[in-house]
């Protein structure tokens, strides 16, 4: 079986307005608007890798990236 | 996305946290890349609003022009340098009310440049008002009871002045969006994108559209693919917005250069 890949999620909290968009396009429920209105990355391991979250970002606060390792 | 294309000492950007241009902005950026132009060929211009702030968020040259006066002043910049890919960055209030005459004479002439409008329904800078793309019945500052005025039909309007390459997108239909902006910007001859967008702080809080998040996710409810629509009769389609090309017409202006040479 091949082996699931596994992604690198960058947050630039700097940039971002904890708008919510990322936390509805995902579809695997990475993100969540956490008890304090903040961006949270909750099950990054979910992650597939389908660049919703960094396509609808409207503040370029997300990359997602492959992890290769060897 | 080349992230150089972005000038990010300037970030974060001015907008509201869920407003809809940065997401336009990311997929011009985006179709840009991808069709490799030279950066030092590309201009961005624009009016005066919310939306018209975004080519100051890039790395290309960029004019930010009066309230409207975004098509004339990219009309003289490519006159001047026709080697420039010229992108036009406007609201729906800027291009289409103090700005429509300019929109659609640009469009009877087919000048050779790229309007891309960020629609999101309403005046956002200026507080919510009604714009001449405010569906009717919506709620807005000028219109606290309702519109009772009809919106234009942008893809209509351009189509009848006589552009040469129309498309709608939205803003949740991220790859749709690129693949029309990037058919437009390499488009010769006058090209224009209805771009639609959000104004969550205004339009979506007057309308009740709920969160930035569900603004952006309904549009998979109300928009509605063209080669599907085009397979659906008027009753179906009642309340959705069509998104697709719905122009694109090649050398269309040939004859007419032609049968003007000949003249002279
Ligand atoms: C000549 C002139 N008239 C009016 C204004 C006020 N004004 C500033 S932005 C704007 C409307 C912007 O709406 P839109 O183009 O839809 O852009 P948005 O802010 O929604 O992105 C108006 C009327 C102005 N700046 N200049
Ligand atoms: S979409 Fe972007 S700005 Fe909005 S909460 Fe997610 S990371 Fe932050
Ligand atoms: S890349 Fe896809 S799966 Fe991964 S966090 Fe973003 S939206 Fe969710
Ligand atoms: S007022 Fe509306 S259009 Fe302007 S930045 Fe805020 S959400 Fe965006």
């Amino acid at each position: 079986m091949p082996e699931r890949k596994s992604y690198k999620i960058t947050h630039y909290r700097k940039w971002c307005k904890n708008c919510g968009i990322c936390v509805a396009v995902c579809p695997k429920k990475v993100y969540e608007i956490d008890r304090n209105d903040r961006h949270a990355i909750v099950h990054p391991q979910d992650c597939i890798g389908c660049q919703m979250c960094v396509d609808h970002c409207p503040d370029f606060a997300l990359t997602v990236e492959e992890v290769k390792d060897e | 996305m080349r992230l150089d294309f972005l000038r990010s000492e300037r970030l974060p950007n001015i907008w509201c946290p869920g407003c809809g241009n940065g997401i336009v902005l990311r997929a011009l950026l985006e179709a840009i890349s991808q069709l490799q132009l030279d950066p030092d060929k590309v201009v961005l211009v624009s009016g005066i609003g919310c939306s018209s702030r975004a080519p100051a968020y890039t790395a290309f040259d960029n004019v930010h022009t009066l309230h409207g006066r975004a098509i004339p002043t990219a009309t003289g910049i490519k006159l001047a340098n026709p080697d420039l890919s010229v992108i036009v960055l406007t609201g729906d209030g800027d291009c289409s009310a103090i700005g429509g005459n300019h929109l659609i004479h640009a469009a009877r002439r087919d000048v050779d440049i790229t309007v891309v409008v960020f629609n999101n329904y309403n005046y956002g800078m200026t507080g919510g008002q009604a714009s001449p793309l405010t569906p009717a019945a919506s709620i807005t500052t000028t219109t606290p009871s309702g519109n009772m005025d009809r919106p234009f039909d942008l893809v209509n309007l351009a189509t009848g002045a006589g552009a040469t390459y129309v498309a709608r997108s939205g803003i949740y239909f991220t790859k749709h969006l690129v693949d029309h902006l990037r058919k437009a910007i390499s488009h010769r001859g006058f090209s224009l994108v209805d771009a639609v967008a959000q104004c969550p702080t205004y339009y979506g809080r007057f309308n009740r559209k709920g969160s930035a998040g569900q603004m952006i996710t309904s549009q998979k409810d109300w928009m509605v693919l063209k080669n599907v629509a085009d397979k659906k009769n008027p009753e179906e389609l009642a309340g959705k917005v069509v998104i697709g090309e719905f122009v694109n017409i090649i050398g269309a202006r040939q004859a007419d250069i032609d049968a003007a040479k000949e003249q002279s």
